[in-house]
């Protein structure tokens, strides 16, 4: 990435910035691509700097985005790097951290090479590779962690799959503790599942859809703190979405476990009732759950106790969803719409701008040890200015993902990133149309 | 008063489900449905409400009795009927279920009756054509003219709906005749009783209003109807239930168990039928029994449910 852009100055700012706890009036000076300063202290203006009055708009550090499937390799019809970055772009995410399950899955060093070259001679933004946690995403050989680890992987995961051996669980996390390497598994006990498609409950009931318990991810979430308290490993639960899996996390954190947790944006503002009459854009996993759910997600974000929140980014196109529900392909595009949505919980007062962005930006770059998702003087320069009420209209038409598969189509969203940048190289920027 | 003001009262361009209908339009369907018996029962059973119609039975899950019934139905109406049954295994490979419909959509039928072994699926075809939609069952959600039809049967027979007590019996979880029947009893005010192991009664059942009973001889106590339905043998080998005949022991309608319900109890089982599993042969065949009278009851209704629609098609 370009690192000799012009230098910039966002005078009368809004900065919030988590690392610090500083949510407050002040400039944001960037040159050579990192924060020189930002805050209310922030002086100087560089020779030859761009000036951007912020009117007092927020500039916050760019999103860290830690689960995105992306089409590449194997899949480009349904998303390249090219499409996934421009998109995240546009939606104020500054790194994109992929999932390993794609074709060829990304279980050899020579593989998550080719993603960070063929990402950044092709993507906007930054794009980090995860790497699979078991070979093939079998679930039965670990991977060569170190060496993965050592090619760029910041993580190791099977990505939408979930670990079901116990033992093979056991192993990652005692070896992965010696790289201080970070496990992320997708709590979900397959066989509960069985041929679940939905949140089992009066919803599915109705629809006469089969229904997938909530114990299918408790019991994998209680399991895996169990071997993380055993192990001593570092494990990360990439998304929860029910009530009693965030009683769990809350439960290891508070005995100093390094465990830690994820919830995608669709389970903080939407619900089962959102499937409606079979809308297979509402198709996730884990499945949208009750209203109580999504409200106890909302909470844990709040307390802290849920660590990040993602967009679960997974591009699908008509090939794979449309057809009746039951027979279609779970997930749901979300980088464009991630900040906007998340927005809802500051607009309903239930967080405030720092939380939100410690859970978008702050903490997801701690945990993958990035040196991004912050505005602390020497950081890397990512970051966004956003109107944080522009109301707005989502129209899937619009969306620069390769696939259209939102479940925000004809959302009303208050909130829109008006320029974003990465490196301190703009690779966004808003234009009314 | 003339067929279309009978009609008035059903305003639906589908029928895609008893969710949604209101009471009044289920009264309307029912007696329409009396004067197609009473046509079907005549020498001469043609009507032309859908002369130069052309109605498409698309079922991609055999079903002999209900597409014959539609078949039978559209006929006396005067349409022309085509059937296409569409098996999972000759979908051809890529072909997928709206491609198939908007196909069939191009050569402009009029109503298109489809079965589908997916819940939802007739509700994702019918967004995609410009015809009206039967859903003639969908997975496991609903499958209307069947209940429409045990409705009408019932009537006959029992008068009104209101104030019956109806225990429906057996596979709850997978049946979409089930889910059909509470909700169209339930809007006549019949009091609901579901019967069977847990583990074949759907979670958040009781949300429907109905009282739930994991032992058959409560469950048929006062019981005015006694509405068995089908248990596929897969079902049956350890996975929902540990065998046929620890199943029929405990849950299969023999003399001994209906005697428990009230004097003059009837007994009905939409087909097909397991006998010596849900039902004993004895009880099927015997006189309380209106499992055949079913049969020509569907006929009347689907008759029904398509001078309905046929109001609104296009001219």
């Amino acid at each position: 990435m370009d690192s000799l852009s012009r230098p910039i100055v966002f005078e009368n700012a809004r900065v919030v910035d988590p690392s610090r706890g500083l949510d407050a009036p002040g400039r944001v000076v960037v040159t050579d691509g990192v924060i020189k300063a930002a805050g209310p202290g922030a002086t100087g203006t560089p020779d030859g700097a761009e000036i951007v009055d912020a009117a007092g708009r927020i500039v916050a550090p760019g999103l860290v985005d830690v689960r995105v499937f992306v089409g590449e390799p194997g899949a480009d019809h349904r998303e390249t790097f090219a499409s996934a970055g421009q998109a995240a772009a546009a939606g104020g995410v500054t790194t994109i951290v992929t999932m390993p399950d794609t074709d060829p899955v990304i279980d050899d060093p020579a593989l998550v090479d080719f993603i960070a070259r063929r990402a950044r001679d092709t993507a906007a933004v930054r794009v980090l590779p995860m790497a699979a946690l078991t070979k093939h995403l079998a679930g039965r050989e670990m991977t060569e962690i170190g060496l993965l680890r050592e090619a760029g992987a910041v993580a190791f995961t099977d990505g939408r799959r979930s670990v079901a051996n116990p033992q093979v669980m056991r192993r990652a996390l005692t070896y992965a503790r010696d790289f201080g390497a970070l496990i992320v598994n997708q709590p979900t006990d397959a066989d509960l599942v069985g041929a679940g498609v939905m949140n089992e409950g009066e919803t599915a009931m109705r629809l006469g859809l089969p229904g997938i318990p909530k114990e299918a991810e408790i019991i994998v979430v209680e399991r895996d703190v169990r071997l993380a308290a055993l192990t001593g490993g570092r494990y990360h639960a990439a998304q929860i979405s029910c009530a009693e899996s965030l009683d769990v996390v809350r439960r290891a954190k508070k005995a100093g476990l390094a465990v830690t947790c994820g919830v995608s944006v669709a389970h903080l503002t939407l619900n089962e009732r959102d499937i409606g009459p079979y809308r297979t854009f509402f198709r996730m996993t884990p499945p949208l759950r009750a209203e109580e759910d999504r409200q106890a997600m909302i909470d844990g974000v709040a307390d802290g106790t849920i660590d990040v929140i993602v967009s679960s980014h997974d591009p699908q196109d008509v090939d794979t969803k449309r057809h009746p529900f039951a027979e279609a392909a779970d997930g749901a595009v979300g980088l464009e719409t991630l900040l906007a949505a998340a927005l809802r919980l500051v607009h309903d007062g239930r967080t405030d701008f720092l939380t939100l962005f410690r859970a978008l930006s702050t903490r997801p770059a701690e945990l993958l040890g990035l040196p991004g998702g912050r505005l602390a003087p020497g950081a890397p320069a990512d970051l966004v200015l956003i109107d944080p009420d522009m109301p707005w209209i989502c129209a899937a038409e619009g969306l620069r993902s390769r696939s259209k598969n939102t479940p925000f189509e004809g959302a009303r969203f208050s909130g829109r990133v008006l320029r974003t940048l990465v490196a301190g190289r703009t690779v966004y920027r808003y234009a009314q149309s | 008063m003339d067929s279309a003001s009978k009609t008035r009262g059903f305003a639906h361009r589908h029928l895609l489900g008893i969710e949604g209908l209101t009471p009044a339009e289920i009264v309307t369907l029912l007696d329409l449905a009396e004067e197609a018996v009473a046509v079907s029962r005549q020498v001469e059973k043609k009507k032309s409400v859908l002369r130069g119609r052309t109605q498409i039975n698309l079922f991609f899950e055999a079903s002999t009795r209900t597409q014959s019934s539609f078949e039978i139905a559209g006929k006396r109406l005067g349409a022309d009927v085509m059937n296409m049954s569409v098996g999972a295994s000759s979908v051809k490979k890529g072909e997928t279920l709206v491609d198939t419909a908007m196909t069939l959509n191009a050569m402009n039928p009029d109503i298109l009756v489809v079965r589908h072994h997916a819940a939802g699926a007739v509700h994702l075809l019918a967004q995609k054509v410009g015809c009206s939609v039967v859903n003639a069952g969908d997975g496991a959600h609903e499958h209307p003219t069947q209940a429409l039809l045990d409705a009408l049967t019932i009537r006959r027979h029992k008068g009104p709906i209101h104030r019956l007590r109806i225990a429906i019996c057996g596979d709850i979880l997978h049946s979409r005749v089930a889910r059909s029947n509470i909700l169209l009893l339930s809007a006549l005010g019949a009091e609901i009783r579901c019967v069977g192991p847990s583990t074949l009664l759907p979670k958040a059942l009781d949300r429907l209003g109905v009282d739930i009973f994991t032992d058959m001889r409560k469950g048929l106590e006062g019981a005015d109807i006694v509405m068995m339905l089908r248990l596929q043998r897969e079902r049956m080998d350890g996975s929902f239930v540990p065998s046929v005949r620890e199943y029929f022991r405990y849950f299969g309608l023999d003399a001994e168990k209906l005697a428990l319900a009230a004097p003059g109890a009837l007994v009905m089982h939409p087909g097909p039928m397991n006998r010596g599993v849900e039902i004993d042969s004895e009880i099927a065949d015997g006189p309380q029994s209106l499992i055949r009278e079913q049969v020509e009851m569907g006929v009347a209704v689907r008759m029904a449910v398509l001078e309905a629609l046929a109001q609104h098609l296009p001219n």
